[in-house]
């Protein structure tokens, strides 16, 4: 049991400018489940992309042993061959093919160079029911889950004949059911043998699961844990560097008059005909609040936070909105906007900030009418109020003539955030504004929360993460199958208050 | 100087080798106009000089002068990641309208003039009304246009061209200014238009002074400039270009209209990309769709009146060609949209859009044009001509690619 598969020993790669990898040592025993900790920009996914081959020998310095023998990757299918199989945050599966074509994408079941379907199907059933995915192999990979997608993903490196399988934030996209089902199969995957190591920002899952832990912090090995006995402080301890008594910014709430009504409002899904999405859902925003929308994935809290946003997504919307006292039409974004509402994306990078452009025509995108006379931007005026938000939201970045699309997600939730105060709502609407951010940026984003409601203006934070919404938020409602089934003040929420509200109603 | 303070309190990693990335980024930009001006200088070399002689500097700019109209519209099309394949039928179409209303009816030349202009914006709203609000790939519905305002040009003209034109039209787009003023001699160069070298004066008094205010403003609000001596340095060169272009010019025959009427354009197109809301808008639609919409833009708008605007600027080039030609004919502007979406796309626009610049695409269209009269200068045949243009807009685009890639790895 002590013997180590895979010896990575001083490995260091460099990219113009930036040391993403300096020194770093991991030992990951055979058939155990090793964990890899460390904030965002800590190295994790360019390490994993130095053991695949993503960079190839010779691209970064020090020696990789699998097996005791050393390897020197040219490219992923040499790391393939010799049983090291990556599972990359987003997906890499054809969605119009079925999930029997996706299993054996590039590596088909064919004789004399036709494909054998009825070999591939029957193949392909026999590693579904490995890890546990129940659908009929000729199904598209489109018409099912996220969650089934990624036990496609497992299953199409258990034909590989994979001996140690990386996964990179298997759980990030997966709701709570699916996350659990995963984990499960990552154990039965360990007791047959297989060696696992899993990248998780979700500490929890990581104390669960993992027989060991490694931290990386700045392109460093930190240190190495075991699991038993380990607490989440401990590992935060270790990403931060710095011992965080404090998770979340003290914050004395000023309470103000109401200032956003929403009565009966009701969404239907604009691609599956006559789907409800959100039914009969009621609730109040108050001046200086911030108020938490809690629900499991697909309960419809996104859905509901759009379709308020002036119409942004879904059908059949109906319902009255009253902001301070008057009832309002919200017909497009732009009205939306000019009411006062802002709505921060969960997916910054799909649907929150464009990419190829710098920071201050993001922070601009959104109120560029502020800044023109006559239809005329005046672009100097521009760099001035990005640069004023530069400071006060402390995004790292050298100017903000930056693109965004090389910042970091924590820099790049500050542009986005920036973007939407810049437009002077008096509602915020922030869908999961901490996702897939590090640790020390998410405290900031919670300052920056606070200084918002500080200025009276009414946040609507929706999370997954229970303790942030009970760390942060006044009041709380909870949805569950698009329906509101709770109201819950902060001194009264508990996790386990939450959850039983946000599954007390069977789905649909 | 602000910059880099920036860069040593934030300590961004990044910058630590930053005389090299910022090398890569200027190269990129500018690489399109150093390219253009190695094409200018082989070909100046290979033809004795012949290239930037007087009368062949304008003939450059006449013959070009329609695809360099197109090429405006196009890059506003690519920006906001379309395309436009029907262009070059609506060219056609236009001119066949231009040539019904003012040679078969005797309309006014001003108003027929008005008239083929907003047919060709009825024309880029049956178009954008397909793309924006029904949501038919802008690929498809402008390869129907293609098909389908050749028919319609085939159904105004029949087999036969019609001509000729009033002089007005033929002197926009043939003909040169008048020498209000008279020559000067200018020693060995010769006599030279007074009104033209005015004019050239004054767009250099105008590229100084703009370019001044523009650093002035940005220094007064603390931002990143260039260095001093590059400043004056681009705007020598820049001075020196327009002025020996005009020189040459005032020594031929004056300025051509069509030069007079490109300058308007691309000035009045470059500030609307730069610093208007809507041009800013089509940056933000190309760039990331859903991230415009949330951010409250009206993208089906935006990316309707892009399509009226490149029929506009079709007809207008239609006007133009069919005047120059003196005849509208049912064959005419074949091939014309491959000319300006090239143009775009050595000028430095992006498949994917969001990115590319009004200078840019007129100066990919010279580029071609260049090697098109430098080629034909030293008799080269027609299949070699389109063999450089094939090389060279692809060059541009693996050019294109391959910084983009470099500036990637850097992550």
């Amino acid at each position: 049991m002590t013997d180590s598969i895979l010896r990575m020993r001083g490995i260091s790669k460099t990219f113009p400018g930036v040391r993403a990898l300096d020194d770093v040592n991991l030992e990951v025993l055979r058939g155990e489940i090793h964990a890899i900790c460390g904030e965002n920009g800590a190295g994790k996914s360019t390490l994993m992309k130095v053991l695949s081959g993503v960079y190839p020998h010779g691209d970064y310095t020090g020696e990789i042993e699998f097996e005791g023998q050393e390897c020197r990757f040219h490219g992923i299918r040499d790391s393939e061959h010799r049983g090291i199989v990556i599972i990359h945050q987003e997906l890499a599966l054809a969605p119009n093919l079925s999930i029997a074509e996706n299993i054996f994408l590039g590596n088909e079941q064919s004789r004399r160079g036709l494909i054998d379907w009825n070999r591939t199907n029957a193949a392909a059933a026999e590693l579904m029911r490995r890890v546990g995915l129940r659908e009929n192999p000729v199904t598209p990979v489109l018409d099912i889950g996220v969650g089934k997608q990624q036990l496609v993903e497992i299953a199409k490196a258990l034909s590989k004949r994979v001996k140690l399988l990386i996964l990179d934030e298997p759980t990030a996209a997966l709701n709570d059911e699916d996350s659990a089902h995963l984990l499960g199969l990552l154990r039965g995957l360990r007791d047959e043998g297989i060696t696992c190591v899993i990248i998780s920002h979700k500490l929890n899952e990581v104390l669960e699961i993992a027989d060991r832990v490694t931290i990386l912090r700045d392109g460093r090995t930190i240190t190495t844990l075991e699991a038993a006995g380990l607490t989440e402080d401990r590992i935060i301890s270790g990403m931060v560097g710095r011992d965080l008594d404090h998770r979340f910014p003290p914050h004395e709430p000023t309470i103000g008059d109401e200032i956003l009504r929403v009565e009966d409002w009701t969404v239907h899904s604009p691609t599956q005909h006559g789907r409800l999405l959100v039914s009969g859902a009621s609730f109040t925003l108050r001046r200086g609040e911030i108020v938490g929308l809690a629900g499991l994935m697909g309960a419809g809290r996104t859905e509901l936070a759009m379709s308020i946003f002036g119409r942004a997504y879904g059908t059949g919307i109906s319902g009255r909105i009253f902001k301070d006292g008057r009832e309002i039409r919200l017909r497009s974004v732009g009205e939306a906007i000019a009411h006062g509402i802002a709505y921060a994306t969960e997916d910054r990078k799909r649907y929150g900030l464009n990419l190829i452009e710098d920071i201050k025509r993001n922070v601009s995108a959104a109120a560029l009418r502020k800044l023109a006379r006559r239809g005329w931007v005046d672009d100097n005026e521009e760099y001035r109020v990005a640069d004023s938000y530069r400071k006060s939201l402390n995004i790292k970045a050298p100017g903000v003539s930056s693109i965004t699309g090389k910042l970091s997600g924590g820099n790049q939730q500050k542009v986005v955030l920036s973007k939407w105060i810049f437009t002077d709502p008096d509602v915020l609407i922030l869908d999961e504004p901490t996702r897939g951010i590090d640790v020390g940026a998410k405290y900031e984003i919670y300052t920056i929360i606070n200084r918002l409601a500080d200025e009276g203006k009414a946040v609507l934070l929706i999370s997954s993460e229970l303790p942030e919404l009970l760390g942060l938020c006044d009041r709380i409602y909870t949805l569950s199958a698009g329906r509101i089934t709770g109201e819950v003040p902060r001194a009264e929420a508990t996790q386990e208050g939450l959850m039983t509200l946000m599954t007390s109603e069977a789905p649909r | 100087m602000s910059l880099d303070l920036d860069v040593a309190k934030t300590s961004i990693p990044e910058s630590g080798t930053g005389g090299g990335r910022r090398f890569s980024i200027n190269l990129r930009q500018s690489g399109i106009y150093i390219a253009f001006a190695a094409i200018v200088l082989l070909f100046t070399i290979l033809t004795g000089g012949d290239m930037l002689a007087p009368q062949n500097i304008s003939n450059i700019i006449v013959q070009n002068s329609y695809i360099l109209i197109l090429a405006i519209g196009m890059i506003l099309v690519i920006i906001a990641g379309h395309i436009d394949l029907s262009v070059g039928s609506i060219v056609a179409a236009s001119g066949a309208v231009a040539a019904v209303l003012m040679v078969n009816h005797d309309i006014p030349w001003p108003l027929a003039v008005l008239i083929t202009l907003l047919v060709g914006a009825a024309i880029g709203a049956w178009q954008g009304y397909w793309v924006a609000y029904f949501g038919i790939p802008a690929f498809i519905v402008t390869l129907a246009g293609m098909l389908l305002f050749r028919a319609v040009t085939y159904n105004i003209l029949g087999n036969r061209g019609i001509g000729p034109f009033p002089d007005e039209v033929r002197t926009l787009s043939n003909g040169f200014t008048d020498g209000y003023l008279g020559n000067i001699g200018l020693g060995a160069l010769g006599g030279a238009d007074l009104v033209s070298l005015l004019v050239g004066v004054a767009a250099v008094a105008g590229i100084v002074v703009t370019q001044w205010r523009s650093r002035a403003g940005r220094v007064k609000y603390g931002q990143a400039v260039e260095p001093f001596p590059l400043f004056v340095a681009k705007i020598v060169v820049a001075g020196f270009v327009v002025m020996f272009v005009v020189v040459q010019l005032a020594r031929f025959r004056n300025l051509p209209w069509v030069l007079v009427l490109l300058a308007a354009l691309v000035l009045g197109y470059s500030l609307l990309t730069n610093r208007a809301v809507f041009g800013r808008q089509i940056y933000a639609v190309g760039g990331n769709l859903q991230a415009a919409t949330l951010s409250g833009v009206k993208v089906k708008s935006v990316v309707f009146w892009i399509f009226v605007n490149m029929g506009v600027l079709s007809a207008l080039a239609g006007i133009i060609f069919a005047g120059r030609l003196n005849q509208a004919n049912p064959t005419g502007g074949d091939q014309f949209e491959l000319d300006a979406i090239a143009a775009a796309f050595i000028g430095g626009a992006a498949v994917q859009g969001g990115v590319g610049k009004v200078v840019g695409a007129i100066t990919g269209g010279l580029i071609m044009g260049v090697i098109n009269n430098g080629m034909s200068l030293i008799g080269a045949p027609s299949e070699q001509v389109m063999l450089v243009k094939g090389a060279v807009l692809l060059a541009a685009v693996a050019f294109d690619v391959w910084t983009k890639r470099r500036a990637g790895a850097s992550r």
